[in-house]
């Protein structure tokens, strides 16, 4: 055990604990309404709305995987930074609106605004569902966080001693979230706010100053972690991998039933737009934060033998708490491992009154118990708030860590197939809700498919237009070669950049051979300047060249 | 007595153009995958994405401040 670690740990852990049951009381309202406890009574100002957003969208697992992500995959990594530039702008172009519909017919989720829009319960329950499943693992990879500080804090790893103090610190968030409802993440997300600006700060420039400066830690790195690997001819590569990760986690935000809470408790709609401004604020600290990831490298803390134990059983996970215990005196750590816990209780909260919303409104008011009253629906919304939480629970005790992960980069391929539903929606009305389902369908089951043929191992599918992209170019390659260095044997693989997997290509199949007739020809006829036209019924007209074409 | 209303020109949505920049500067990687010039230590592939972060806000200052009375 840390001893002086653990006890500034604690003392801040009980501060918040307070703070979550006090919440029942500030601005005191009738919380067996819906809209009370699950939204606070929309009456969240600019301010509190500032916390709120910050402490939910900037999970402890943010803290923990991205420099994470920096630290083993270089620039890479930085996606997060293009993702939350992007993202404000977004959200502060369309999410005013959908404030303002919300407020006027009381709807609380985004299934509801689904369900009022087009008038298809089926609709909103695909999309309660789709928010609720992608929820769970993101819940849970909370609870990875703070398995992570709780391994930090010096208790032992694995067994009943190891798990816990997370079972503790997670009855006490499930007891806190049923009494107090959004209050309680709200009321804590103000220290969480201050205490991680607080760390990041002093860690960006105590760490840099002990290593001699940025100059000094760049020095230390491998080139090839600095900048993404310029894309092959022929290919975009990492580029659009990287381009495509910050667009397509900026799309997901809209769609994350807690960001959608978060958004529908701000007062109005004004509110919003000013936080769109000033919530950048943390995409600063994001930066700075993924910079630790290339400190951690720097300074060498993964080959100090006291936290070889940590990177076996957590891999680059343990970054940034190893750099913190390692730069920091006992007293600190423990303020900045406490940031990092609290850090997961704010947005564990939030997802699961946002996932306790959807549950309560699209499935248990639709189906279940239409006359339900008030009292009862907000009492059905507390109960499944405690069940998402133990379900999340159990899935990251007896489940290894990998799943949780996993999870949750399949959470976040699903519940963009809810975004045409949600923003296309919020514009017109002349998407038909049955196409709707029907694109829904389609996006989970490629998306899923695309997942699965990686093994899960990452969120970057190299897209292969009708299967002859890769073996087309392959044979292009393998005839260049050949006519470089003639009568050698070639081989030609497949480099992921993501992964990082080698495959070899076949060239001997018949669509090898074919696509080789193919190119040798085209080779040929243009060494003899020898082009004719081959006109096709069905390419012709689809043709960009149709208009100058000389066979027309 | 109260002070004249404002010029009652209605702000136009055109503003919200602007929030089109950050895209376009965060999302085309060629423009800034080098390590040179750097910046106090810094590549300037992450000195240009930290860069963005104060000037998306700006962008988006200006637009909440162009466009306010709409909401």
């Amino acid at each position: 055990m840390r001893w002086t670690v653990f006890a500034v740990f604690l003392a801040l852990f009980a501060l918040v604990t307070v703070l979550g049951f006090v919440a029942a009381r500030w601005r005191r309202a009738d919380l067996s309404q819906l809209h009370e406890w699950g939204l606070g009574g929309r009456r969240f100002g600019s301010v509190v709305t500032w916390f709120l957003l910050g402490g939910d969208l900037y999970t402890a697992y943010t803290f923990i995987a991205v420099p994470a992500l920096v630290y083993g995959a270089g620039a890479m990594g930085f996606f997060a930074l293009p993702y939350t530039v992007i993202a404000y702008p977004l959200v502060f172009a369309v999410l005013p609106r959908l404030w303002r519909v919300a407020h006027a017919h009381d709807y609380v989720t985004g299934a509801d605004f689904v369900r009022g829009r087009y008038g298809s319960p089926t609709l909103a329950l695909l999309v309660a569902a789709t928010g609720i499943l992608a929820t769970m693992p993101y819940i849970a990879l909370q609870l990875v966080g703070m398995e992570v500080v709780i391994a930090a804090l010096g208790f032992p790893m694995g067994g009943w001693l190891g798990d816990l103090p997370l079972i503790v610190a997670f009855v006490i968030l499930a007891a806190y979230t049923y009494t107090s409802g959004l209050r309680a993440p709200a009321l804590i997300a103000v220290v969480k706010d201050v205490l991680v600006y607080l760390t990041v700060i002093v860690l960006v420039v105590v760490v840099p100053i002990k290593l001699g400066g940025f100059t000094a830690i760049f020095a230390k790195l491998p080139a090839d972690k600095l900048l993404l690997p310029t894309p092959p001819a022929h290919s975009l590569g990492s580029y659009s991998a990287f381009a495509s990760l910050a667009l397509g986690s900026a799309l997901a935000l809209f769609c994350y039933p807690h960001v959608l809470t978060g958004v529908l408790a701000a007062r109005d709609a004004r509110t919003l737009t000013r936080n769109m401004a000033l919530l950048p604020a943390f995409s600063l600290a994001l930066g700075l934060l993924a910079l630790l990831g290339y400190m951690a490298l720097a300074s060498g803390v993964d080959k100090l033998p006291e936290y070889a134990a940590y990177f076996a059983r957590f891999k680059s996970s343990f970054a940034v708490p190893a750099l913190i215990l390692h730069s920091f005196p006992g007293w600190f750590a423990g303020v900045a491992l406490a940031a990092i816990a609290i850090g997961a209780l704010v947005p564990a909260a939030i997802m699961s009154i946002a996932a306790a919303n959807l549950w309560t409104r699209s499935i248990y008011r639709e189906y279940i118990n239409p006359q339900c009253t008030a009292a009862q629906e907000s009492g059905q919304a507390k109960l499944a708030s405690l069940l998402v939480k133990f379900g999340a629970l159990l899935f990251v005790l007896l489940l290894p860590t990998s799943y949780a992960i996993n999870f949750q980069l399949l959470g976040g391929v699903w519940i963009v197939q809810i975004l045409p539903a949600l923003l296309f929606g919020l514009y017109t009305r002349w998407f038909h809700r049955g196409a709707l389902i029907a694109g829904w369908a389609a996006g989970m089951l490629a998306g899923t498919a695309m997942a699965l043929q990686l093994h899960l191992a990452g969120s970057v599918f190299p897209l292969r237009v009708l299967g002859w992209t890769v073996p087309g170019y392959a044979a292009l390659y393998a005839l260049a070669q050949e006519q470089r260095a003639p009568g050698r044997p070639v081989e030609v693989y497949e480099h992921n950049l993501s992964t990082g997997a080698l495959t070899r290509i076949p060239l001997d199949g018949r669509a090898a051979r074919n696509r080789r007739a193919d190119l040798e020809a085209a080779l040929t006829g243009m060494r003899a300047r020898h082009y004719p036209p081959k006109p096709d019924r069905f390419f012709c007209p689809r043709c960009p060249f149709l208009m100058v074409c000389p066979a027309e | 007595m109260s002070t004249p209303p404002r010029h009652p020109t209605y702000p136009t949505r055109a503003w919200y153009l602007l929030l089109l920049l950050p895209l376009i500067g965060t999302l085309w990687v060629p423009w800034y995958n080098r390590a040179t010039p750097t910046l106090l230590g810094l590549p300037f592939f992450i000195v240009y994405l930290l860069a963005w972060v104060p000037l998306s806000a700006l962008l988006s200052g200006i637009v909440y401040w162009r466009t306010r009375r709409l909401h």
